[in-house]
């Protein structure tokens, strides 16, 4: 029994000869600005981090405002390994999203969503905003009090938008306060929901990379040189991904992850509550708004801005065509997007020491 | 008249490409038992994980506070549940009860008498019956009880 | 079966009517019925008297005060020649209602637990001794029970009721006019109301709580002698009072003419002991005797001292274990162990009373021990932590060779490769 009888069986019934002919015509573009090409795989394989230390949490936690704290306890003092596990599963989320707002902007700057990228565009807006409702969910399940008063303004926030707040924040927490319900509600997002359409999106999203190639900047189009993916960038991915390994077990022996105490639903707000910094910007912002913008509420506004924002991030291919023959255009839209970035930098910087 | 080509630099072809076939083989082998080693690395925590703890749950709802053979009636002991004291006391007549061993007037632990077969707080002479009723002195509720059980000779203690 | 319906419907009948006439006939009272014809002070008795025990047990006017009431004349009804008593004096109160409540044969008729003392032990009372050389300002019987509505001591509409005593006693103690000829302060209601056992009494509604008569007695009520005070307070306070009278202060105070407990404690406004009272600082009671350089000063000053100590050792191990947990640390045993030390800590305020260095050593001794050993919990806890850290220094290595290792490999795969 040959590798290549093994081959030829395997190839008869799932056809992987024309998967293996695929893949090793597979090719990257090389150019000044490649680096930025590891980006999304790392995203990747941080998503990947996080499933598989997501399922070990799972063996051990439960999803009752009762339960939740002391069984992270537990799995940060009995468990072996718990501890390691826990606080890599918290790390890597924070670095997935980092890396998804660097892959998210180079991607932006080089105008890699420009004809025919533009659906691989909204389905990576539409991972972004998973993520982001990841985060979100994930915070909340050890149920202590960081997490709780977090949750608690964040929903709050949900519940002012106009028409629709009062129906998102009841639905967002089961009830009309943050409750047990929401724990459970939230997990049930985290471990359930949020993965199955992750799954499609991200499916869509690699087919769509693979279907259409990595995109080359213009300037680069005449001059850049190629690479193979099998083997020679594959690898150079997977000295990133082992960096990557040695950068989270060394946050979690090093920072390990702070379990605080149970959350209290009596216990007044401890001064200075904020959230995770990739909602930081956001919330700073909203402190500076007056309370009050002509007749309306100065918090509204705010949000309403920044789901606009949002909105419009799923629409950039759609507005910004063919800047060859609009110039200035696509010097406008590379200064929004400076602007942008450097907004939410200085903004999540303030809100840090603020 | 020089031999020397791109990338030769001693020697004769073949002893190059044995070398480099060597080199090669060894970065190979190297690659090999270090990407075993990390990916063992990874799984090793991951499988420990997975098996049960020592301890098996998060909450102590339940705990085996002695041995009956090493109780014998008109004693007590003190045992731990979860993070606070526990009175386990075996009664003159043989049965077995148990008590939240922190006093309800200053979180003193209490302690079992066996010559007045009372449960008795040493700081302020407090004094509870054996239903955990408090019958003298400054304590102003009953201790807890909790539920009993003998599973062969381990007493067992739940928390309701 | 009809027949047997029929003959127990008479017989109920039968029994309502009968106990209807005997109490119709305990009922004919014309005393009652005059008197609440009267307006003001001479119907008053005949209104209160409907929530007094005495009526309800079968008594009336006329077994008190004496008369007949089945005659509704008023000459008949109240014929001295034929035993009307009338309303006595203020001196003759005590023996009036002494007439039934001496008797111990009466009484048991009642309630035979009742005492049957209270009138000797009302003229051993200083209420008492002075009434004696006819002081009538004094409290008697009626002042504190009522005349005419007395209610059992147990019903907590009555004035003697545990949380009615004080405002009951207040009512003469807190009235300075009344007061000034007895030159005794006025102060002690408001005093006992600011207290630790007012607060049990009234706001946690703990009934054993002491108040006026538990410490003076109620029917003897005198203030205890200088030298028995501890005696009085440790009736709860058992093991403070043992502690105290075994002590060298006991003959030091008794010797002084001071006052056991009350001298560092008070009296009426006593306040929740803390440790600011004992040692040698401003707050302290014990240098308000001991000066500096006295033996008592020292010893005031080691106590407070050991104390604080051990708080301190304590915290530093609360501290330690929860920076331990924090971190992910198991550390509930230590935790666990520490609660002991706490006992400690209250163990030795109590001691204190000895003001024994040693007495109280022994259980602070063991204490220091437990936060010894609970600390040293604390630093290991922290120390595995350490642990994690060196592994990981390792692993990391292995990590990175690897990586370097892939990076070789994709150096010599492309050497090979054309570019």
């Amino acid at each position: 029994m040959t590798v290549d009888t093994l081959k030829s069986w395997l190839d008869e019934r799932l056809s992987i000869s024309s998967l293996g002919y695929a893949a090793q015509k597979k090719e990257v573009p090389l150019h000044r600005q490649s680096i930025w090409y590891y980006f999304g795989g790392m995203t990747l394989f941080l998503f990947v981090v996080q499933v598989v230390t997501g399922i070990l949490l799972l063996l051990y936690y439960r999803p009752s405002s009762e339960n939740a704290f002391e069984s992270v306890q537990f799995i940060m003092t009995e468990v072996k390994f718990g501890w390691l596990i826990r606080s890599i599963h918290s790390w890597s989320a924070n670095l997935m999203i980092l890396t998804l707002f660097i892959h998210m902007f180079s991607v932006y700057f080089m105008r890699a969503y420009d004809r025919p990228r533009e659906v691989t565009w909204v389905s990576g807006v539409v991972l972004l905003l998973l993520c982001i409702c990841f985060g979100f969910s994930g915070y909340l399940l050890p149920w202590n009090e960081v997490s709780f008063f977090a949750t608690k303004v964040g929903t709050e926030i949900a519940g002012v938008v106009p028409v629709v707040g009062k129906t998102m924040l009841r639905f967002l927490r089961g009830g009309d306060e943050v409750t047990g319900a929401t724990l459970t509600r939230f997990f049930g997002f985290h471990v359930a929901v949020l993965p199955a359409m992750a799954t499609v999106f991200i499916t869509v999203h690699v087919l769509l990379v693979q279907l259409h190639g990595m995109h080359v900047p213009a300037r680069y189009q005449q001059t850049h040189r190629r690479m193979k993916f099998f083997p020679n960038f594959f690898l150079r991915d997977l000295i990133g991904w082992l960096v990557a390994i040695g950068v989270l077990a060394a946050l979690a022996a090093i920072f390990p992850w702070e379990l605080g105490v149970k959350a209290d639903p009596f216990v007044p707000a401890p001064a200075g509550i904020k959230p995770e910094w990739y909602f930081l910007f956001m919330f700073q912002t909203l402190k500076y708004i007056p309370a009050k913008i002509l007749m309306f509420d100065g918090e509204v506004i705010g949000i309403m801005v920044f789901m606009l924002a949002a909105a419009v991030l799923f629409v950039i291919p759609f507005i910004n065509r063919s800047p060859e023959q609009h110039p200035r255009r696509r010097l406008i839209f590379n200064v929004l997007g400076g602007i942008a970035l450097l907004f939410m930098a200085v903004m999540t910087v303030i809100g840090y020491f603020a | 008249m020089s031999n020397i080509t791109a990338g030769n630099t001693t020697g004769t072809r073949p002893d190059r490409t044995v070398e480099l076939t060597s080199r090669r083989r060894f970065l190979d082998y190297l690659l090999g038992t270090s990407a075993l080693a990390t990916l063992a690395a990874i799984v090793y925590p991951i499988i420990r994980f997975m098996a049960p703890p020592h301890v098996v749950e998060a909450i102590q709802n339940s705990v085996v506070a002695a041995k009956l053979s090493e109780l014998p009636p008109n004693s007590a002991k003190i045992f731990k549940f979860g993070s606070k004291p526990g009175l386990l006391i075996r009664t003159a007549s043989g049965e077995l009860k148990a008590f939240s061993a922190v006093c309800t007037h200053l979180e003193c632990i209490v302690q079992y008498r066996p010559d007045t077969k009372q449960i008795w707080c040493a700081c302020h002479n407090g004094q509870y019956n054996l239903n955990g009723e408090n019958i003298g002195g400054p304590p102003p509720r009953p201790l807890a009880e909790y539920p009993v059980n003998k599973r062969g000779d381990d007493v067992v203690v739940n928390r309701a | 079966m009809i027949g047997k319906a029929a003959t127990s419907l008479l017989f109920c009948t039968g029994v309502i009517l009968l106990a209807t006439c005997s109490v119709a006939a305990q009922q004919k009272s014309s005393c009652i019925e005059c008197h609440l014809k009267l307006p003001g002070e001479l119907g008053d008795p005949a209104r209160s008297i409907k929530n007094d025990i005495h009526l309800s047990r079968g008594l009336s006017c006329n077994d008190c005060h004496g008369g007949d009431p089945t005659k509704d004349d008023k000459n008949a009804a109240k014929d001295r020649t034929k035993g009307y008593l009338g309303r006595p004096q203020t001196v003759d109160i005590p023996a009036f209602c002494g007439k039934c409540h001496n008797d111990a044969s009466f009484m048991k008729k009642f309630n035979p637990a009742l005492r049957v003392d209270q009138e000797k032990e009302y003229a051993t009372s200083v209420h008492g001794r002075l009434l004696k050389t006819g002081n009538t300002k004094v409290a008697t019987c009626i002042s504190c029970h009522g005349v005419h509505g007395i209610r059992a001591v147990s019903d907590a509409l009555s004035s003697v009721y545990p949380s009615n005593v004080a405002e009951t006693c207040s009512k003469c103690h807190s009235d300075a006019a009344r007061m000034a000829e007895f030159k005794i302060p006025t102060d002690q209601y408001a005093k006992y109301k600011s207290s630790v056992h007012a607060k049990a009494l009234y706001e946690k509604q703990d009934l054993s709580a002491p108040t006026c008569n538990d410490c003076h007695g109620n029917h003897g009520a005198a203030p205890p002698g200088i030298t028995s005070v501890a005696n009085v307070c440790g009736q709860c306070h058992a093991r403070q009072a043992e502690l105290f009278q075994a002590s060298v202060h006991k003959a030091a105070f008794d010797n002084k003419g001071l006052a056991e407990c009350i001298t560092c404690h008070s009296n009426h406004a006593i306040s929740a002991p803390t440790d600011q009272l004992l040692g040698t600082g401003q707050t302290a009671v014990c240098v308000s005797c001991h000066k500096q350089g006295e033996k008592g000063f020292a010893v005031a000053g080691e106590l407070r001292g050991m104390i604080d100590d051990l708080l301190a050792r304590i915290d530093k191990s609360h501290q330690i274990l929860d920076r331990a947990e924090r971190a992910g640390m198991e550390v509930s045993r230590p935790k666990f162990e520490l609660r002991e030390a706490i006992d400690g800590v209250t163990h030795a305020r109590v001691l204190i009373h000895s003001s024994s260095t040693a007495e109280v050593d022994k259980v602070v001794a063991p204490a220091v021990g437990i936060t010894g050993k609970t600390y040293q919990a604390g630093i290991d806890a922290l120390a595995e932590l350490n642990v994690r850290r060196k592994g990981l220094v390792v692993s990391l290595f292995f990590i990175l060779f690897l990586a370097v290792l892939v990076y070789l490999k994709i150096r010599q795969i492309e050497r090979r490769q054309p570019a």
